[in-house]
């Protein structure tokens, strides 16, 4: 059974209208990241999950039950957002417990409600503080803390970590993924324009692009075989390399052809029937290229070396088009330097030039 | 002195410029100041120095007769019981004046950035326009929509007439502050179950003090110095202290009381006086927010 469920959803601003009858299904316990560019419509698709925005068309069910017309205190639902929205004017312990408070809680429970979020978030030190007392960090915490203590079914997630610096949107990730852990059945709608925080957290990565889904996959399957160039572009960083070329039946099956370079086919998994002498981009991922003596295709130039600790990331250019290879942290190249690249025909994605479709 | 090297807190030198920049504020400072000098040593004088026509100079024989008289015993027409029946005239208009067009635009304001209702932005135009149109246009209907209503020539009269021209402003002066604050507080509020009410009293209100603060000051100070609606709506009994100010000042017979009349004046201006004084640093921060987010 799926908690959330949007159906057939459109929702009109005052001059544009957003979505289409856009449709997804999340099942229950499930950690769902949205996923895309600003301006795609991720929070308006959130907000109207949430009822703090009315659809034109379509339903919106929670927990097998139509909420289409429900105010979101109603839905089950809990919220974090992006800029914290802490009450500036409450300490921490009145921020937590005003939705409870407001849900008419006996004081008993609500205080130990408040104690248990506390205690996961560890925040209980700071329960008396003022929002303006607390790091960005903190803050968020506390807003995390604030969804906990609502008991919901259903967490919300707009950009919550895009406010913090690096090193504590990486520990506040961990967290949240650990927390996801420990509820157990909640199920959670994170959404991010930060491909990292998609990866890392999400069972399932829904990448949108203009207001429409694009794919809707495991990481894994977004990664490795992403549905379309948007997708495919936007996921992995370093970026893909995408090299323009057409197919070709050539004695042993279909092959890749780029000018004079020329990629076997024979193992790709087509989804679609290809035929011979279409044009085609082929993406391969920097880490699915290899510097090698025996590679398949010459002709390279080292152009940039970007070392990056863990890897290091070497562009090398054909006087056509550049692409570039990740390698071992402790490979060095020096600009000039003449190489041959290997490229594994099993790892890469094939998309029709015109439409962009995965092949 | 040898010329220094440049380390530390650049030294101040006074250029041509600065010296200009202190000569007109001087000036200007005197300028606006000189009416106010003139004022305060009138009123402290005797009838008697002020005949002889030295109105710059401190008084030889330093009176307060005249302010007492002014408050307690001058003559408005044909009663003599001073401006003080105006000034708490004032008062018992300003209170609730102040209080209720503050609610009404603290509230309208709020509904207006936050629950984007039907209409909100043609409701918001026309207040706006209401703002522009000259009030005397509004006298004669209003007049008869009060006979009418039987309330005209009241203290109710009167309030409800200074809650209603004050609430194009009180409205824009709120919404713009509101719209100022993250929406998305107001939408944690309401996924924690906050209604209209709730989240106005216990979220918004609480985080609405300077503003708060500049619509009192802005409140006060109009309400204070308004003559039309007051000679207007308010009734004989009601007249407030501006009204009763002129008719101190025009009513005398025979020898102008200069110092009477002074003092009375002062005295009516006292309450925005003390307002600015007390808030000025809130005032001009209020009008800055208010005209940067505008
Ligand atoms: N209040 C609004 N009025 C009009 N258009 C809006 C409003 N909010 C969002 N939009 C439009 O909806 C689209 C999606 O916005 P949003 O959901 O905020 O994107 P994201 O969160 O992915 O950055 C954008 O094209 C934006 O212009
Ligand atoms: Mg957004």
């Amino acid at each position: 059974m799926s908690t959330v469920s949007v159906r057939d959803v459109t929702v009109a601003f005052e001059a544009v209208q957003v979505f289409d009858g856009l449709s997804l299904d999340i099942e229950e316990g499930e950690f769902i990241v949205l996923l895309g560019p600003s301006g795609c419509g991720k929070s308006t698709l959130l907000n109207a999950i949430a009822g703090l925005l009315d659809v034109a068309e379509g339903q919106i069910w929670i927990n097998g039950k139509n909420v289409t017309w429900e105010e979101p205190k109603d839905r089950g639902i809990a919220m974090v957002f992006q800029s914290y929205a802490l009450y500036p004017r409450m300490n921490v312990r009145e921020n937590m417990s005003f939705g409870l408070k407001m849900a008419k809680t006996p004081k008993p429970e609500i205080e130990k409600r408040v104690a248990k979020a506390a205690e996961l978030l560890q925040i209980t030190p700071l329960l008396d503080r003022r929002p303006d007392q607390l790091s960005g960090g903190q803050r968020q915490r506390v807003a995390i803390g604030r969804a906990l203590v609502r008991d919901a079914a259903v967490f919300l997630f707009d950009e919550p970590l895009s406010n913090l610096d690096a090193k504590l949107r990486n520990e506040l990730r961990v967290e949240i993924k650990r927390l996801h852990a420990r509820l157990g059945k909640t199920t959670m709608v994170y959404v991010t324009h930060d491909q990292i925080e998609a990866m890392t957290l999400a069972d399932r990565i829904v990448v949108m692009k203009e207001q429409k889904i694009q794919q809707i996959g495991t990481p894994d399957e977004i990664y490795h075989r992403p549905a379309n160039l948007f997708v495919a572009g936007f996921v992995g960083s370093p970026q893909m390399n995408f090299i323009k070329g057409r197919l070709e039946n050539t004695g042993e099956g279909l092959s890749f052809l780029a000018g004079d370079r020329r990629l076997s086919l024979s193992g790709y998994p087509f989804i679609t029937a290809p035929s011979s002498g279409q044009d085609v981009v082929l993406g391969v991922r920097p880490e699915h290229l290899e510097i090698s003596s025996t590679g398949i295709w010459p002709g390279f130039t080292v152009d940039i070396v970007e070392p990056m600790g863990a890897d290091t990331v070497i562009w090398c250019s054909d006087g056509v088009g550049s692409v570039q290879v990740r390698t071992a942290g402790s490979r060095r190249a020096t600009p000039g330097e003449s190489v041959t690249l290997h490229i594994d025909p099993a790892q890469v994605s094939l998309f029709a030039a015109e439409s962009g479709e995965r092949l | 002195m040898s010329t220094a090297v440049p380390q530390g807190r650049r030294p101040h030198r006074l250029t041509a410029g600065r010296i200009g920049v202190y000569a007109f504020l001087v000036t200007a400072a005197l300028f606006f100041m000189l009416p106010l000098w003139i004022m305060v040593v009138t009123s402290l004088k005797p009838m008697e120095e002020i005949r002889l026509g030295n109105i710059l100079a401190l008084p030889a024989a330093m009176t307060f007769e005249a302010w007492i008289k002014a408050w307690s015993s001058a003559c408005t027409g044909l009663e003599c019981n001073g401006i003080s029946v105006g000034f708490w005239n004032s008062v018992r208009i300003l209170i609730p004046s102040v209080i209720l067009s503050i609610i009404a635009g603290a509230i309208n304001g709020y509904a207006l950035s936050f629950w984007r209702v039907k209409g909100a932005n043609v409701m918001f135009g026309v207040l706006l326009l209401g703002a522009f149109i000259p009030y005397q246009v509004f006298l004669y209907p209003l007049v008869r929509i009060f006979s009418l209503t039987g309330i005209y020539n009241s203290l109710t009269c009167i309030v409800l007439v200074h809650v209603i021209f004050g609430l194009p402003t009180m409205t824009l002066l709120f919404r713009n502050y509101y719209a100022g604050l993250p929406i998305e507080l107001f939408k944690a509020a309401r996924i924690d179950g906050g209604g209209f009410w709730s989240i106005f009293f216990r979220v918004i209100l609480p985080m609405s003090t300077p503003i708060l603060v500049v619509a009192t000051i802005l409140q006060v100070t109009g309400i204070w110095n308004d003559f039309i609606f007051g000679l207007t709506f308010a009734g004989r009994e009601n007249l407030p202290m501006t009204v009763q100010l002129n008719n101190i000042v025009n009513s005398t017979q025979g020898e102008r009381a200069y110092n009477v009349d002074m003092a009375a004046t002062m005295l009516a201006a006292l309450v925005p006086l003390v307002v600015y004084f007390v808030s000025g640093r809130w005032f001009v921060r209020g009008i800055a927010a208010g005209a940067v987010k505008g």
